[in-house]
């Protein structure tokens, strides 16, 4: 079975890890060896959350300089700190909403110009989709699935093994019910509507 | 009911490595648990609280004050024939150290299981220290998983193994294990558990005077002899492919192991010995496998655990083999390793050809805004700081102040603007250097300790303090929880999770039953009061205790409504 390193990475509270523990969780069920690793801890404070997902057979949980197969971040200045973990054919996912730290407010760095840096990621990797992820989740109903969105348009692209119904069954079994139509909406906006 | 007690037998959980461990210790029939939360263990803990919080719950949990409290609770329950288990961070073992020593001589009846998570890296700690040289120095046989489906094997076998050699077993984890998630296949619930034993008293084993201890420590090395054979016999010790290049491993060092041979396509062509119960060492089954190749490359992260001990089975027994480790450069005994950087110390070993994936260059990325940890918006701590230097402000004492600190969300107060955390050891230690400070120099010493860590190991430290007498203010930050591992209760806690019905211990009447006299409580959010009251106690020498209460605000949130 072909193996894919998938690092997700994102700011605390943007629901990271549930991303990757649903996109485990539904290639577990597709009979896809898979793993998962997460970060604990320190996390919920506002820095930066990673996970990951292996499929095919991979053993290891962390993801080296420019082994990454697909990058999913969930704000366009955390996918431009990990581009060190993509090599020149990975395939970039990147929400495009700014979430502007507060170490640029204390004046200790920029928050760098993004239109530049996304110009620079669709001219240097095989493959990016640059989406405003915030906008779909609202429009599927709830703000804080920006994290399903960005899942729907990682399997629109057809570079994992695990398909959009294979994904809708798993957001059925493991999101609490009254958040499940959002959900799937917000999976559907994801898949459809990425525009890449 | 909780997702863990399922009795589905055969279905597949996607469990985290900690959850797994839950698991193995619920299959096994584990009825005693009690641990201090630590990162990179909580979810153990965790899990276990919610668990036995259950209506017919099949284990019993206590989340005790601190890890020598918990280990204590489990060997008891364990030496009257009751399974129990314990686990820890790293750093917590140093505090349960006293217990684990001496319990290794006088042994168990029912299987005891102590979890060890190491973090290397320091993802969440003051330290890497490597656990795994508690094994050897305690001689207590140890196992290490790569996977959440082993780590359920392994606390189930570690349970086994306990009761068949007398002894307390080590198994132990790392960040990288503790927090993957992979498949565990369920295995079927004992239909009872042995909950209640019976204690066989017999002095000339429990009771550890010198005349005793000393009959003791020879039967734990008989029993280690015994470990040996079954370490060397175990089938968590596992020998593929065949070739003159050897690698051993074990952890988290072995997946990355695997992944290079694939990679690397040459899987067959290198002798891989994994090592899933490395403590005793399987020396025998070492010795023959060095005696196949002609080189061997250790992986492991932090000490050369395993690799001394091969560069000396190898000259024990006189094989001429090449051991490449920490001692030859091709590792380093700090942080944790990554799959690329074994792969790459594999390739040089094997002699095979190996590039990085092409890389853009990045060269052009500016200096990226960091996002480090920070008190939450609303934290009462930040509030409490805030006062206390208002207070020192006034009273023109800042620039003479020092803040010993201690363990928890609090530590944050290290960083800009606050920057009010100037040294720290361990948990407790707030207490104990506040006094070397005020006998030591002129400064004016204003220490801090959260709530958990003030029961955990501020007690004794605060006793002391007053009977001989140190000058200083000791600020117990009391959010009502211990929110750095994840909001775990603690003695002296007002807000409560659903159905928590321990009696509470207010920090005050502590502090008071102490002698302390120059006590005062304040709420943060009122700012002006509050540097009130610091105004005036900081005006002050002697010794003196500030309790600034108020809720976490996130905990606050989870249970403030439901008492
Ligand atoms: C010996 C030891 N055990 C456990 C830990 C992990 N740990 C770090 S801080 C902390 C508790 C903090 O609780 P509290 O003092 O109430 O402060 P809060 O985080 O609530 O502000 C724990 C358990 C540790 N560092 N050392
Ligand atoms: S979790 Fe609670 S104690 Fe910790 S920083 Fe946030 S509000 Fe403060």
């Amino acid at each position: 079975m072909e193996t894919k390193k998938i690092l997700f990475t994102g700011v605390g509270g943007q629901g990271t890890l549930l991303a990757s523990r649903l996109l485990g969780q539904a290639a577990m069920e597709a009979g896809i060896p898979v793993r998962v690793s997460e970060v604990h801890g320190m996390a919920q404070r506002g820095g930066v959350v990673e996970s990951t997902v292996m499929l095919g057979g991979l053993k290891s949980p962390i993801i080296s300089q420019a082994e990454a197969d697909i990058l999913v971040s969930f704000e366009p200045l955390e996918a431009l700190r990990a581009l060190g973990r993509c090599s020149a054919g990975s395939t970039i996912i990147t929400n495009t909403v700014p979430i502007v730290p507060f170490t640029v407010d204390l004046g200790q760095a920029e928050y760098p110009d993004m239109d530049y840096w996304l110009d620079f990621m669709k001219n240097n990797f095989a493959r990016v989709c640059a989406l405003d992820a915030d906008a779909l989740a609202k429009e599927a109903g709830t703000t804080r699935a920006v994290n399903v969105v960005l899942l729907g348009t990682l399997i629109s692209l057809g570079e994992i093994p695990v398909s959009r119904q294979m994904m809708e069954e798993t957001i059925r079994q493991n999101v609490k019910p009254k958040f499940i139509d959002a959900n799937l909406k917000a999976l559907g906006l994801g898949f459809e509507r990425a525009g890449c | 009911m909780h997702p863990l007690l399922s009795e589905d037998a055969g279905k597949n959980m996607l469990l985290l490595g900690n959850e797994a461990i839950v698991r193995g210790a619920l299959e096994a029939g584990c009825a005693v648990a009690a641990a201090y939360p630590g990162t990179p263990s909580s979810e153990i803990g965790n899990n276990l609280f919610f668990i036995s919080q259950e209506k017919d719950s099949p284990i019993y949990f206590e989340f005790s004050t601190n890890e020598k409290v918990a280990m204590e609770v489990a060997a008891a329950a364990a030496a009257a024939g009751v399974r129990s288990l314990t686990c820890m961070k790293h750093v917590g073992m140093n505090v349960a150290s006293d217990v684990l020593m001496t319990l290794a001589y006088v042994g168990v009846k029912g299987g005891m299981v102590i979890i060890t998570a190491d973090d290397p890296s320091m993802h969440s700690s003051q330290n890497e220290q490597d656990n795994r040289c508690y094994a050897r120095f305690a001689n207590l046989p140890m196992l290490e998983p790569t996977s959440p489906a082993e780590a359920r094997d392994m606390t189930v076998a570690a349970f086994e193994l306990s009761e068949a050699l007398e002894l307390p077993v080590m198994v132990r984890t790392t960040t990288r294990t503790s927090h993957v998630r992979g498949p565990v296949e369920l295995k079927t619930l004992p239909e009872e558990v042995k909950r209640k034993g019976a204690f066989e008293k017999d002095p000339r084993r429990w009771v550890p005077v010198p005349a005793v201890a000393r009959i003791r420590h020879k039967v734990l090395l008989e029993q280690i002899e015994k470990a040996k054979a079954l370490s060397e016999a175990s089938s968590f010790n596992i020998l593929s492919g065949n070739g003159p290049l050897g690698i051993v491993a074990s952890g988290v060092s072995a997946c990355y192991v695997e992944d290079a041979l694939m990679e690397l396509g040459c899987a067959d062509k290198v002798s891989f010995l994994r090592l899933g119960f490395p403590y005793p060492f399987p020396r025998k089954k070492i010795g023959a496998f060095l005696k196949d190749v002609e080189k061997v490359l250790v992986v492991e992260e932090l000490e050369p655990f395993l690799e001394e001990e091969i560069n000396l089975i190898a000259r024990d027994l006189g094989i001429d083999v090449q051991v490449m480790g920490k001692a030859t450069g091709h590792f380093s005994r700090m942080y944790e390793f990554d799959p690329f950087m074994v792969k790459r110390a594999i390739a040089d070993a094997a002699g095979l050809e190996l590039e990085r994936p092409k890389r853009p260059d990045l060269s052009g990325i500016p200096t990226l805004p960091l996002r480090p940890p920070v008190l939450c918006k609303g934290c009462p701590h930040r509030e409490t700081y805030n006062a206390v230097r208002d207070a020192l402000k006034e009273l023109d004492l800042e620039e003479k102040a020092v803040y010993p600190t201690d363990i928890g969300c609090y530590t944050l107060g290290l960083l800009p603007p606050i920057q009010m955390a100037d040294y720290l050891l361990c948990m407790g230690s707030s207490v104990g250097t506040s006094a070397g400070f005020s006998i030591s120099t002129d400064h004016k010493i204003i220490s801090f300790i959260g709530d958990s860590t003030f029961f955990h190991s501020g007690i004794s430290s605060l006793a002391n303090a007053f009977h001989n007498r140190h000058e200083f203010c000791l600020v117990i930050l009391d959010n009502s929880t211990t929110a750095m591992t994840g909001h775990q209760p603690n003695p002296g806690i007002e807000i409560r999770p659903p159905g928590y019905d321990k009696p509470r211990i207010p920090i005050e009447d502590v502090v008071r039953g102490l002698g302390i006299t120059d006590i005062h409580k304040v709420n943060p959010y009122k700012k002006k009061d509050a540097r009130s009251v610091f105004k005036d106690v900081l005006s002050r020498g002697g010794l003196s205790v500030v309790i600034a209460e108020a809720p976490c605000i996130l905990y606050y949130r989870k249970f403030g409504g439901k008492k």
